[in-house]
């Protein structure tokens, strides 16, 4: 009875929801999405992994390598903070949904070393 | 006629989480409720003693989705107690606002869940549609929908700038007028007060000696809030507890809806009274020592006992949560009540059983 | 921020022995404190169990200590709703409690598999 005007209003008003997956809606900035990294920058420190509450971050300083578990990994963003370097970045979209469960592993490439300098 | 035993739960469609009442049933008249825990029990207490005292807030947020930023905020007051740091003003109001947001989320979430539990579906996606509003606004300001991780040990992590300040106080003002129009579809409906005034009784003396706590025990009349101590920022706003005299399910609902206009009052007094300082400071050393820390929850009040002893691991984390204090309030409200109410009486005490079972 | 954060010290705190327990609960709520929780902790060889009552936003805490796998008396029979937080207790650190008013029989949370208390550090066969 006291919803009447609100019924009526709804039925002239356009949806209150998205055609998704037709519309999608923008992503507001600084959302705490899918973890990446830019593995030139990364000096292989191992403080992301201490910081990780979940324990889902593996680095391997012989193998050069900086990994993490997608589907364990709570995405906080404690690790974006603490990295001092500040290579590792959360994107503004969420991770999309896999069949099967995948660890994402990035291998530092080998610097060219760089000649002596003639004494 | 004889008496019959029926199970309600734990896979109910009117209930959000899992619990389990055996009811004994004698024409239709509930006469006794035995309750059964342990269905989501994750055992985050014990994870104190592998993750230290910085990793646990991540933890500590996870324990409730709805009240998250709240349980965090007082895990981080008792060890920056311990490690006697003060906070700077600028995080005490923003944490205030990020508390009061949540609060009415939660609220906006009981109310169409309520609605729900005694059939008004409409009603149930009106609330949730002026929810979004909000979840939108927790969202932009500090990444997340939910688990809002803006506390730190010290202070917070994120700031509100001027852009989403004014952004917010125009959300504000959406959301209460919209509130404001369902507020006599709550209020004074025949139906919905058919189905909820005067039932489940809690007198004041019953509910002070049961422990309640939160907006069952303020709906009973019992003047006692505890934001009215003071911590964060709420010394300095104009706060006075919202407190309903009858103690029925109908009390309770008109309690909680007045609390999110409360929240928005809180809201806007906590803007502009929003100094300029730094969002936090750095905390040096390790806990050492005991404290007991509270804050006020959607649900009522939260207790939080911390021991540490001078490693980064800390000793004990005990999380006391309003739900847990309210489940003995339940059992005491529901003999005497008919079968078909227990939906709307279990519902009605804001039950967040991943808090009480952590 | 006088009663929200309160750093336990020996002030605020009153050691009782285990057969005070009843009468000095009996004596608070006469004086018309609300039963707020217990907490527990494993302080090696014994256990330590708080009693946290409040009054007007005003928090006391009661401590008692008691060596492992012993028994304590129950205050179901002053406070109605400590039932909850007794039988949570006594399946997790293992003290037990005479005259508990709704016993679980430790499977409030856990199941019968479980056989040893799970926070104590070094753990006691549960009954």
């Amino acid at each position: 009875m006291f919803m009447t005007k609100n019924v009526l209003k709804n039925l002239m008003t356009k949806y209150a929801t998205r055609l998704y997956p037709f519309k999608k809606r923008e992503t507001f900035q600084d959302v705490k999405g899918e973890l990446k990294i830019e593995i030139e920058k990364c000096i292989l420190c191992g403080v992301c992994k201490m910081k990780c509450p979940s324990q889902c971050i593996s680095v391997d300083k012989d193998a050069k390598s900086w990994g993490v578990d997608p589907f364990s990994c709570v995405y906080c963003g404690v690790c974006v903070d603490a990295c001092p370097v500040q290579c590792l970045y959360q994107e503004g979209l969420y991770r999309a949904p896999l069949a099967e469960k995948d660890m994402v592993l990035h291998i530092q490439e080998a610097k060219p070393v760089e000649p002596a300098p003639a004494t | 006629m004889a008496r019959t035993v029926i199970p309600f739960g734990p896979q109910h469609p009117v209930l959000p989480e899992p619990l389990h009442l055996t009811l004994t049933v004698e024409d239709e008249i509930v006469l006794e409720a035995i309750p059964k825990l342990g269905y989501v029990h994750r055992g985050l207490e014990k994870l104190a003693e592998i993750r230290d005292h910085t990793q646990m807030i991540q933890i500590v947020e996870r324990v409730c989705g709805i009240c998250s930023t709240l349980h965090a905020m007082c895990y981080c007051q008792g060890i920056e107690a311990l490690m006697k740091v003060e906070i700077p003003p600028r995080a005490r109001f923003l944490r205030v606002i990020w508390a009061e947001m949540h609060r009415m989320h939660s609220h906006l979430l009981w109310l169409g869940l309520f609605a729900d539990a005694f059939g008004f579906e409409s009603l149930f996606m009106q609330f949730w549609k002026i929810r979004e509003r909000i979840m939108d606004l927790q969202e932009a300001t500090s990444g997340n929908r939910i688990i809002v991780s803006v506390n730190c040990v010290g202070g917070v992590k994120r700031d509100i700038d001027a852009a989403a300040q004014q952004w917010i106080l125009d959300t504000m003002k959406i959301v209460e007028k919209e509130v404001l129009q369902l507020k006599s579809t709550i209020m004074d409906d025949f139906t919905v007060k058919r189905r909820t005034v005067g039932i489940g009784v809690l007198s004041k003396e019953k509910a002070y000696e049961m422990g309640a706590a939160g907006p069952t025990l303020r709906a009973s009349g019992i003047f006692q809030d505890m934001r009215q101590t003071g911590y964060a920022a709420y010394s300095e706003l104009n706060f006075e507890p919202v407190v309903e005299t009858d103690g029925d399910c109908y009390a309770r609902t008109i309690c909680r809806f007045n609390e999110v206009f409360q929240a928005i009052g809180l809201i806007r007094e906590a803007f502009a009274k929003l100094p300029h300082s730094e969002l936090a400071v750095k905390a040096k050393g390790l806990p050492n020592g005991e404290v007991i820390s509270r804050v006020e929850q959607p649900r009522g009040e939260c207790l939080y006992y911390l021991k540490g002893n001078g490693t980064k691991f800390l000793d004990r984390v005990r999380i006391r949560t309003p739900t847990f204090a309210n489940i003995p309030a339940l059992l005491e409200m529901l003999p005497g009540c008919d079968l078909a109410d227990v939906p709307v009486l279990i519902l009605t005490i804001d039950p967040c059983i991943s808090c009480t079972e952590r | 921020m006088k009663d929200s954060v309160i750093v336990l010290t020996e002030e605020n705190t009153s050691e009782l022995s285990p057969d005070r327990i009843i009468s000095q609960i009996r004596t608070l709520k006469d004086e018309g404190f609300r039963f707020v929780t217990m907490s527990s902790t494993d302080l090696g060889e014994s256990i330590c169990v708080l009693y946290h009552l409040d009054k007007d936003l005003h928090l006391v805490t009661q401590k008692v200590e008691v060596p492992k796998g012993s028994k304590i008396p129950s205050i179901c029979s002053i406070y109605a709703s400590a039932f909850l937080i007794e039988n949570e207790i006594k399946e997790h650190f293992g003290v037990d409690f005479d005259g508990l008013s709704l016993d679980f029989q430790g499977m409030l949370y856990l199941d019968e598999e479980v056989q040893k208390t799970p926070f104590c550090k070094i753990a006691i066969k549960r009954v």
